[in-house]
C-alpha cells in the first residue's frame, strides 16, 4: 500500500441549531458524522450522495474552510487541525478548491490576470517579475488564450469561467484539489470538456482530486475510487469498478438503479426508496438508512453497522451494512 | 470598450468596472428626479464653494452675498423683500438673503462631515461584526440597537447637552447618531458577500483577513454604503437644523438655517419672510439629497428596478 497523501480520521462537523429566548444551542445538525477515508497520491476519489448528505461539508471541512467539530485531517502525515492560523495559510497552497458556481467564484471587479496574480502573490510561489509569463502559461494550460487574461469575468461563458477557476487553483501548484460539484452547473457538452481538462491536468501535473458530485455519470467517468454518503455517514467505499458493478449497500443499489440506461430495449429493476431522507438533526438510531431500507431487520434499528468487507468482496471494497451477505444471496439470481 | 471580440449582439451589456462610473452617470441623468436633485445640489455646492473660496483666498471675492451676513442695521428691521434686500431683513436688520447664502456651506459641512465620520466608524464596526461574527457581532449589534432605540434627534440632543452647544459638538453628536445606521447596513451586506465563492476562494488561497475584508468584501458592499450616505446626509441636515431650532445647535450669530428658523419663530405671524426663506432652503437641499439618493439606489441596486 502506498502512503496516503491525505487522510481524514473520524471527521465530524456539527452545526448548532440555536433558538429559544437565550439563543442557546438546542440541537446539532450532524452534517458529517464520524467519517474516515484516505486519498492516495495521484488518484481521484469521488464522494457521491444526494443533497444534504454532507458531501460538500466534508470537502469544506478538510480544507478547514469550515472548521471541523472534531476529528483529524492529515495532509502528508501532518495534522491540519493543529496548525496555527499562519501555518495553515501557508499550507493552503498544497490544497485548492474548485467551486460549483462559475458565476460566483470569480470576483466581478478583477481582471483574470489580477485574479491569477493575486493568488500567486498571496502564496509567494512565483516572483513578481515572472508572474506575467506564468499567467500566460496557466491560461494556455486550461485552454484559454493568453490575451484573454486582460478581460473581466463577465466577458466569459460559464465553461470558460470554470477554466479560470481551475487556473486559479493551479496557480499555486497544489497537490490536492477538491472539486466541489465543479461541473454540476455546466451544460453537458461543457461538462465533458471540463472533465477531460481535469483528467489531462491530473496526468500532466500529478494532481490528486477529491471529486464531490451528485452526478453518477460524471463520477463514473472521472473517479478511481468512490465514496457513497448518506446522512453524514459513509455507507460504501470501493474502487469504481467494484462499486458500479457490484454495489453492496442497499442505498448504493438504489442510487445506481436510478442511472438511466441509454438503450431503450434494456430494462432494469428500478429500486424506488420509500419516504424522505430523515432530518440530520435527529437521525435514526442504528443504521441511518433503516427507515427506508427494504432489507432492514431489528438489528438495523439498534446497532450501527461498521464499514466492513466480506470474503467475496475486494479488500478495498467496504460497505456499512449488517446484511451484505444476505442481500448478495438474494440478488445472485437477478443480476443484470 | 471597443476591444470585446466575442460579445454576441443582443446580450445584456454589463459594464466593465472602468466604465461603471460612466454608466452610473448616464443612468442618473436619465432618471428625471435624480437629475433634478443633482442640479439643485450642484447649485447649492457652487454657492457654498463661492463663500468658502472668498473667505480663504484674500483679494478674491466671488461671494454671492450682497451684504455682510452678520452686520446689523437697527433702522431697517423687518424690511420686506426689496431690490436691496432680496429676501428682506430680520429682527436685527440683517440681510436674510446673504445669511442664507453664508449658511449654505455651514449646513453642507455639518451634513457631509457628520455622515463621513459616522460612515467611517460604522463601516469599521459593521465589517468587524459581519466578518468575525460571534461575540463581535453580539456586542456591536446590541450596542447599535441601543443607539437606534432612541429617536435620532433625542439622542443628538442628549449628546449636545452633555458636550455643550457648538457646531463641532453638533457634528460629533450627529456622527455618533450615524454610526449604527452604517454599521447595520454594512454588517448585513458583509454577511451576504462573505460566503460568496470568490471570497471563499481567496480564503482557500490563504489570504489574510485584512486583504479579504478590504480588497474583496468592502468593494463589493460599496453600493449600499454610497446610497445610504446620500440619503443619510439629508436626514442629518434636517437633524442639525432641528438642533439649531431647539437652540442647542449652531449658536448665533452664525446663520445656520435651523438657527434662522428659530430666530424668526417669534415674529412668524407679522413677518413670515424671516422663516419662509430659510425653510425653503432646507427643504430644497434635503429634497436634492433624497432625490439623488433614490436615483443612486435605482442605478446601483438592480433588484430595486421596476
Amino acid at each position: 500500500m502506498t502512503t496516503p497523501l491525505f487522510e481524514a480520521k473520524n471527521l465530524q462537523k456539527y452545526f448548532p441549531v440555536k433558538g429559544g429566548i437565550l439563543n442557546r444551542t438546542q440541537a446539532q445538525v450532524k452534517a458529517v458524522d464520524d467519517v474516515s477515508f484516505a486519498i492516495n497520491p495521484g488518484e481521484t476519489l469521488s464522494i457521491v450522495g444526494e443533497s444534504g448528505c454532507g458531501k460538500s461539508t466534508t470537502g469544506r471541512a478538510i480544507l478547514r474552510l469550515d472548521d471541523p467539530t472534531d476529528g483529524e485531517i492529515l495532509f502528508e502525515g501532518q495534522n491540519l487541525m493543529e496548525l496555527s492560523k499562519s501555518d495553515l495559510r501557508q499550507k493552503r497552497k498544497e490544497m485548492q478548491i474548485i467551486f460549483q458556481d462559475p458565476y460566483a467564484s470569480l470576483n466581478p471587479r478583477q481582471k483574470v490576470k489580477q485574479i491569477l496574480d493575486e493568488a500567486m502573490a498571496i502564496q509567494g510561489v512565483v516572483p513578481k517579475a515572472k508572474r506575467p509569463e506564468r499567467i500566460r502559461e496557466l491560461m494556455e494550460v486550461v485552454g484559454l488564450r493568453p490575451e484573454q487574461a486582460e478581460r473581466y469575468p463577465f466577458q466569459f461563458s460559464g465553461g470558460q469561467r470554470q477554466r479560470i477557476g481551475i487556473a486559479r487553483a493551479l496557480s499555486v501548484d497544489p497537490k490536492l484539489i477538491v472539486c466541489d460539484e465543479a461541473v454540476s452547473a455546466l451544460d453537458v457538452s461543457t461538462q465533458a470538456q471540463v472533465l477531460n481538462l481535469l483528467k489531462k491536468l491530473q496526468k500532466d501535473l500529478d494532481l490528486t482530486y477529491l471529486f464531490i458530485s451528485h452526478d453518477l455519470g460524471v463520477v463514473r467517468h472521472i473517479s478511481d475510487r468512490v465514496i457513497v454518503m448518506y446522512l453524514g455517514k459513509i455507507v460504501e467505499i470501493a474502487d469504481k469498478k467494484d462499486l458500479f458493478d457490484s454495489p453492496r449497500h442497499p442505498y448504493t443499489r438504489a442510487l445506481l438503479s436510478a442511472i438511466p440506461i441509454p438503450d431503450p430495449s434494456k430494462t432494469r429493476e428500478r429500486i424506488v426508496l420509500q419516504g424522505d431522507v430523515p432530518s440530520p438533526m435527529n437521525p435514526p438510531s442504528g443504521c441511518r438508512f433503516h427507515t427506508r431500507c427494504p432489507f432492514a431487520t431489528d438489528i438495523c434499528k439498534t446497532e450501527e453497522p461498521e464499514l466492513r468487507s466480506t470474503t467475496f468482496m475486494n479488500e478495498t471494497h467496504k460497505a456499512a451494512c449488517h446484511h451484505i451477505e444476505k442481500i448478495a444471496e438474494t440478488e445472485k439470481t437477478s443480476i443484470v | 470598450m471597443g476591444s470585446t471580440v466575442n460579445q454576441s449582439p443582443g446580450k445584456a451589456e454589463i459594464a466593465a468596472p472602468e466604465s461603471r462610473f460612466k454608466g452610473l452617470m448616464k443612468q442618473l441623468i436619465r432618471n428625471k428626479s435624480s437629475l433634478f436633485g443633482g442640479i439643485i445640489l450642484i447649485f447649492f455646492l457652487l454657492i457654498a464653494l463661492s463663500t468658502v473660496l472668498s473667505q480663504w483666498i484674500p483679494g478674491w471675492n466671488f461671494s454671492l452675498m450682497t451684504h455682510s451676513p452678520t452686520s446689523t442695521d437697527v433702522l431697517n428691521r423687518f424690511a420686506p423683500p426689496s431690490a436691496d434686500h432680496w429676501f428682506g431683513t430680520d429682527q436685527n436688520g440683517r440681510d436674510i438673503y446673504s445669511r442664507i447664502i453664508f449658511g449654505t456651506h455651514l449646513t453642507i459641512w455639518i451634513g457631509t462631515s457628520a455622515v463621513l465620520i459616522g460612515a467611517v466608524f460604522g463601516i469599521f464596526f459593521g465589517l468587524l461584526a459581519g466578518y468575525y461574527g460571534k461575540i463581535w457581532d453580539t456586542i456591536i449589534m446590541r450596542a447599535a440597537d441601543i443607539l437606534l432605540a432612541f429617536p435620532g434627534i433625542l439622542l443628538a440632543l442628549a449628546i449636545v447637552s452633555a458636550l455643550g452647544a457648538s457646531m463641532n459638538n453638533v457634528i460629533i453628536a450627529l456622527s455618533i447618531y450615524n454610526i449604527p445606521v452604517f454599521a447595520r447596513i454594512v454588517r448585513g451586506s458583509v454577511l451576504e458577500v462573505k460566503n460568496i465563492e470568490y471570497v471563499e476562494a481567496i480564503r482557500a488561497l490563504g489570504a489574510r483577513d485584512g486583504k479579504i475584508i478590504f480588497q474583496h468584501i468592502l468593494p463589493n458592499v460599496s453600493s449600499p454604503i454610497i446610497v445610504q450616505a446620500s440619503l443619510q446626509i439629508a436626514t442629518t441636515i434636517l437633524s442639525a437644523a432641528g438642533l439649531s431650532f431647539l437652540g442647542v445647535g449652531v449658536q448665533p450669530p452664525l446663520p445656520e438655517w435651523g438657527a434662522m428658523l428659530n430666530d424668526g419663530r417669534s415674529y412668524m405671524w407679522d413677518n413670515p419672510h424671516l422663516t419662509i426663506f430659510p425653510g425653503i432652503a432646507i427643504v430644497l437641499l434635503v429634497l436634492a439629497f433624497n432625490m439623488l439618493g433614490d436615483g443612486l439606489r435605482d442605478a446601483l441596486d438592480p433588484r430595486s428596478k421596476k
